[in-house]
């Protein structure tokens, strides 16, 4: 995108802001986003009737601290090698502290990079019970369908999940059936829609009235959406529109969802800030319960537990909040020392407002990179 | 952790494939798209193609990186 298309949605941005003159609110649901929108300093350049609010798309810090715990019992298991995604070793459960903590008193828990790597580990220690932390959104969620059903197919009885996996848009509607925060339109996540296409969020859009754009993650994608949303609340407009075209389509990825569809069924979810949300997680169907490790391990229960006092990642992740209203923010809770999950991961809204916080939160000035500047 | 990259097929066995980026190869799965042929432009999320992409695709995604679509 040459710099004049980027300044051209720009303009046309501020150019509608005036004339609305009101303020408007567009929420970025995916981590991704929130992360794109962080380290460019897009929010320096907006006009400032429009804010940006940071929505629950970061599936590590919409994990619920029970899983947490949970996973950790179950790597004292002498059995069990648990495996999972690096992002999820330092977030904190109520009371056991963390998997990292935990791998460094003993407990054999691996890092990798796919399920498939998680199969692989599988396959080659077959006196351990491998098992998988399932935490994701539909981006994820086929890969580890495919891992079931391979293991399934095979055979293998060393491999299991834990799954934590969730669905967007039922909770993009809870987000608006809570209330307590204005959400004028969703930008809504890239690769979850390259799953299960940009239809998904038609919903929104009759039964709520917000406009949705399917958007793509380099800033220039991001602006493109906004100005796609401020045109169609301008004219008064509750569409889905798709700008994120070489990786989304209407109908999504549909070998991933036939598979999704086959080896998963929906659930009630937990998600840390919103509580239960019906039908928005992803659980194995009966016939493939024997990779279930809530039902292989049935006895394992987390204790009960409460968040930190003072941690608001429930108020971030519905965007009522920005991180550093937060008064933990930066003092008490940094990327070294985390006390919510939205600080441990790489996407999580505080981690990224901490790590690009001059350019976040200084409205620009010299530190803005000056492909970005507007006038 | 929704990030996805695009990537080339190098070669092709069954449900796996080898795929290259700036010269780094690993293994993906490629069961979840139609038809992977080496050569094949595939955007890639935690070791699995989840779309096939153009030629068109990937220049367009490599020139937004630089800032110079046309």
């Amino acid at each position: 995108m040459k710099q004049s298309d980027f300044k051209q949605h720009l303009d046309g941005i501020h150019d509608i802001a005036d004339r609305l003159a009101r303020p408007v609110k567009i929420m970025e649901v995916c981590g991704t986003h929130t992360v794109a929108v962080c380290r460019s300093g897009l929010r320096s350049l907006l006009p400032s009737s429009l804010k940006l609010l940071s929505g629950p798309g970061c599936p590590v810090c919409v994990t619920p601290a029970e899983y947490i715990d949970r996973a950790i019992l179950l790597s004292r298991r002498p059995e069990v090698l648990l495996a999972t995604f690096g992002d999820l070793m330092r977030v904190p459960g109520f009371s056991l502290g963390t998997l990292e903590k935990e791998r460094a008193s003993g407990a054999r828990v691996r890092v990798v990079y796919s399920v498939s790597d998680a199969l692989a580990l599988a396959d080659e220690r077959k006196s351990a019970k491998v098992i998988f932390l399932a935490v994701g959104f539909e981006t994820t969620a086929p890969g580890i369908a495919w891992a079931v059903k391979t293991a399934a197919e095979r055979g293998m009885k060393n491999f299991a999940i834990l799954s934590a996996l969730k669905t967007m848009p039922n909770a993009m509607e809870a987000l608006l059936q809570s209330g307590g925060v204005q959400i004028d339109g969703f930008i809504c996540p890239g690769h979850v829609s390259t799953i299960i296409g940009s239809r998904p969020y038609e919903f929104i859009c009759r039964k709520y009235c917000r406009p949705c754009v399917v958007a793509g993650f380099e800033p220039a994608d991001v602006v493109a959406a906004i100005a796609m949303l401020l045109g169609q609340i301008e004219e008064g407009k509750c569409e889905v529109q798709n700008q994120y075209l070489r990786a989304v389509s209407a109908g999504g990825n549909p070998k991933a969802g036939l598979l999704l569809e086959e080896i998963f069924e929906p659930a009630d979810a937990e998600w840390r800030g919103l509580g239960v949300v019906p039908q928005s997680g992803l659980r194995l169907r009966d016939k493939y319960k024997n990779y279930d490790a809530f039902s292989l391990y049935p006895d394992i229960k987390a204790p009960a537990g409460a968040e930190v006092s003072g941690c608001l990642c429930g108020e971030v992740l519905r965007g009522r909040i920005a991180p550093p209203e937060c008064k933990l923010f930066g003092k008490k809770c940094t990327p070294t020392t985390p006390v919510g999950a939205c600080m441990v991961s790489g996407e999580g809204a505080c981690a990224a407002y901490y790590r690009y916080a001059p350019l976040a939160e200084a409205g620009g000035g010299d530190e803005s990179p000056s492909f970005f500047k507007r006038r | 952790m929704c990030v996805a990259i695009p990537v080339k097929i190098v070669s092709v066995a069954g449900e796996e494939a080898v795929a290259e980026i700036d010269g780094v190869r690993r293994k993906i799965i490629v069961s979840l798209v139609a038809d992977p042929k080496p050569g094949d432009y595939v955007l890639m999320h935690a070791g699995f193609a989840i779309k096939k992409w153009t030629e068109e695709d990937v220049r367009e995604f490599n020139e937004i990186l630089k800032g110079t679509k046309a």
